[in-house]
């Protein structure tokens, strides 16, 4: 039992890591109407910039502070100069120049601090929880508390303020949010804005877990957005429990299904994108998409 | 029109005549022997004084770590070109290209090399799928593709269908042979816990060391595998804990070895003896994870690790110091890719001194026929030896253990073909 609970504990904690980068997603899909593949690489370039103020002698809180101001303007700096120019443009071209930028921002990576892992400092004390056997560490429960609050944040930010409102008219019909008003322009930045600096808090999580190089997103971005599928593209909360819901559903697989094993564990998300998409395709927590005849 | 096709017809034949009129220059402007014993062999991309080899290794992308060893590669011929004139008199030529470690690359790449360039030979390819597309064209086209930078035990396994390729380092099966046979000497009823990357590599290396216990009191108690695509092996390594194994053998490349090495670490209640392999004990994989954090862990090596201080007395490694800072300034030579570029340069040197032909057909009996030969760097007892069946150049490791800020070698250097 021990041992369940065991590997629950560490579906949570992998589930969490998901659910971080799934929340950058939702919000930036929320605010623009579109699903963001650089998401993950702009969170690593985040935690880069964040390991080179900390090497720079920087204290972390404040490394943190001010990668999370740096990530907020790059990210307003991307849908300026890169976004804008195809604003409007069917949603599959947005959709390929997200994934240049993928390409892009992990060459630049790449080049500017090679491909060595390098180890970032974890803001949560080492030790661990232990209680009945099963053993809980304090980067997993401060992981778990950060998504909880970023959440909490995000659903407060969708539900009761304005720009919520805005940015819904501006994901819905864009000509019409501008006819009422609504600087277009400026809502689409600050999604992008703060989109990034919720992947850069993702980012600084994960990295003293995964250790830090450039591909170190490549692999939790595909669980954030089977976490994003299953709850639901535009709900947090869909987002977390989504991302809890797949790393569980992928490390009890892993330990108990035989045929599965890890070497199969890639395919319990696939699976889990695809069922969604069949049965319930705006995800659990969603809203489906109501058109006018 | 059909004037046109006709002249087109017409220029095709002239252009074949001349070509077979040339003599002795075939097709890619491949060259053969005129006389003597090594009549009719290729003695393309080699002269009197210039011998043209090329390399191909990920210069660029997410493996472009490795791009580091042409340089130690380069230093080494361009001193021997300097302060040597060559090998027999023969200048070196080397030229690198870059494949992103994406195989279709490599090939291209090669193919380039081989038509254009009309190199002579390809030292190295790096990269177990990479060197694996290029073995294809090399064994189509007779070129020899020697000393290929990956641990993969299919470069020497089959000489007679692929008589032009050949490996140089320790195969991973003989790395796994090292551990299980370490295990049955010093921990006889040791019950072991695996980490493995599903590929090749991985498998070679878990097989190479099952075999080798099999039959023994050292047994497999948990076995788990790892995606190259997974974010983190933390779950792998919470089932593999439970296992109650006492021997943790951790078969992982750089980054994923960090993670498991941080997993084992942070498990207090967990302590087995960890045994990681060598593509994982680079100091740039133990640091990040905190060096008091890997105290006696166990590997393997071949090669003098140039950031070991045991050897800052031993003349080849001041040589090789020395020469780097003359011609490859600005390097850090601590780097283990440029000392293991310099050691592959070395090696290579005594297979172009060995030849009786000059020719490429003479290049590879020269590789095929290596006995007892040392070159520069190799570890104390490490030498290179290979027949016309046995590919497999150097098949001897010793096993070595962290201790402090540094590996220290323990034991004697172990002959896999011998034992077991």
């Amino acid at each position: 039992m021990a041992d369940f609970i065991q590997q629950l504990v560490e579906g949570l904690g992998a589930g969490a890591i998901y659910a971080s980068l799934a929340l950058a997603l939702v919000l930036i899909y929320r605010f623009t109407g579109i699903v963001n593949f650089a998401q993950g690489e702009m969170a690593m370039f985040a935690t880069f910039i964040a390991w080179q103020l900390v090497q720079a002698g920087v204290p972390f809180w404040l490394a943190l502070g001010a990668t999370l101001a740096i990530a907020f303007g790059g990210g307003m700096l991307i849908e300026r100069v890169v976004i804008r120019p195809v604003e409007g443009a069917p949603e599959l071209a947005l959709v390929i120049v997200t994934l240049g930028l993928f390409i892009l921002v992990n060459a630049a990576a790449g080049w500017i601090w090679s491909f060595l892992i390098k180890d970032f400092p974890s803001p949560f004390p080492g030790g661990a929880l232990d209680a009945g056997g099963v053993h809980l560490s304090y980067s997993t429960l401060g992981v778990l508390g950060v998504v909880a609050v970023v959440m909490g944040l995000l659903y407060i930010l969708f539900r009761y303020t304005k720009i919520g409102l805005a940015m819904r008219a501006v994901a819905s019909n864009p000509a019409s949010a501008r006819l009422l008003g609504i600087r277009v322009s400026g809502v689409l930045a600050l999604g992008w804005g703060l989109a990034a600096l919720v992947g850069a808090v993702s980012g600084v999580l994960v990295a003293p877990v995964l250790f830090l190089e450039p591909t170190m997103m490549g692999g939790v971005l595909i669980y954030a957005f089977a976490a994003a599928t299953l709850g639901g593209f535009d709900s947090p909360v869909g987002a977390v429990v989504g991302g809890l819901v797949v790393g569980i559903a992928e490390t009890l697989a892993g330990a108990y299904v035989g045929v599965i094993g890890s070497d199969l564990k890639i395919g319990v998300p696939l699976a889990v994108i695809i069922g969604v998409l069949l049965f319930r395709p705006q995800g659990l927590f969603g809203r489906a998409a109501v058109e006018r005849a | 029109m059909r004037t046109r096709t006709i002249r087109l017809a017409a220029v095709t034949a002239a252009a074949l005549v001349a070509a077979s009129a040339c003599g002795g220059r075939g097709e890619d402007g491949a060259t053969t022997a005129g006389d003597g014993t090594c009549q009719g062999q290729q003695t393309t991309g080699i002269t009197d004084d210039a011998v043209k080899l090329g390399g191909i290794y990920p210069l660029s992308g997410p493996t472009s770590a490795y791009g580091e060893i042409p340089k130690g590669v380069k230093a080494y011929f361009d001193y021997l070109n300097a302060e040597k004139g060559g090998v027999n008199g023969r200048k070196i030529e080397y030229i690198v290209r870059d494949d992103g470690y994406q195989p279709p690359k490599s090939v291209e790449e090669a193919r380039r090399l081989n038509e254009q360039d009309n190199v002579f030979a390809l030292f190295q390819t790096l990269g177990t799928p990479t060197s694996s597309a290029v073995m294809e064209y090399a064994n189509q086209r007779q070129v020899p593709q020697v000393f290929v930078s990956s641990g993969a035990s299919k470069w020497g396994a089959d000489p007679v269908k692929h008589p032009w390729t050949i490996g140089w380092q320790p195969s991973y099966l003989s790395e796994g042979r090292i551990y299980g046979q370490y295990l049955e000497r010093e921990r006889p009823s040791a019950k072991v816990a695996i980490l493995y990357q599903n590929d090749d590599y991985g498998k070679d290396l878990r097989t190479g060391f099952v075999e080798e216990i099999a039959g023994s009191g050292v047994t497999v108690v948990a076995e788990q595998t790892y995606e190259a695509t997974d974010p983190s092996v933390d779950p792998q390594m919470r089932n593999l804990a439970g296992s109650g194994a006492d021997v943790f053998l951790n078969i992982t490349t750089p980054k994923f070895g960090s993670q498991a090495l941080a997993a084992d670490a942070a498990n207090t209640a967990w302590n087995p003896l960890h045994i990681i392999n060598n593509v994982a004990s680079s100091n740039t994989v133990l640091k990040p994870v905190g060096f008091d954090k890997v105290q006696n862990i166990v590997s393997a090596a071949f090669l003098k690790d140039p950031s070991d201080p045991q050897w800052a007395d031993d003349p080849e490694m001041a040589l090789y110091e020395a020469k780097m800072a003359q011609y490859a300034p600005g390097l850090d030579t601590k780097n283990a890719f440029y000392s293991l570029g310099w050691a592959s340069a070395g090696a290579m040197e005594k297979a172009l001194a060995a030849m009786q032909c000059p020719t490429r057909e003479g290049l590879m009996a020269a590789v095929r026929g290596l006995s007892d030969v040392r070159s520069d760097l190799l570890l104390p007892g490490v030498t290179m030896n290979t027949g016309p069946q046995d590919g497999y150049p150097i098949e001897t490791l010793q096993l070595q253990r962290f201790q402090g800020e540094r590996w220290n070698l323990f034991g004697e250097p172990i002959d896999t073909r011998k034992a077991g």
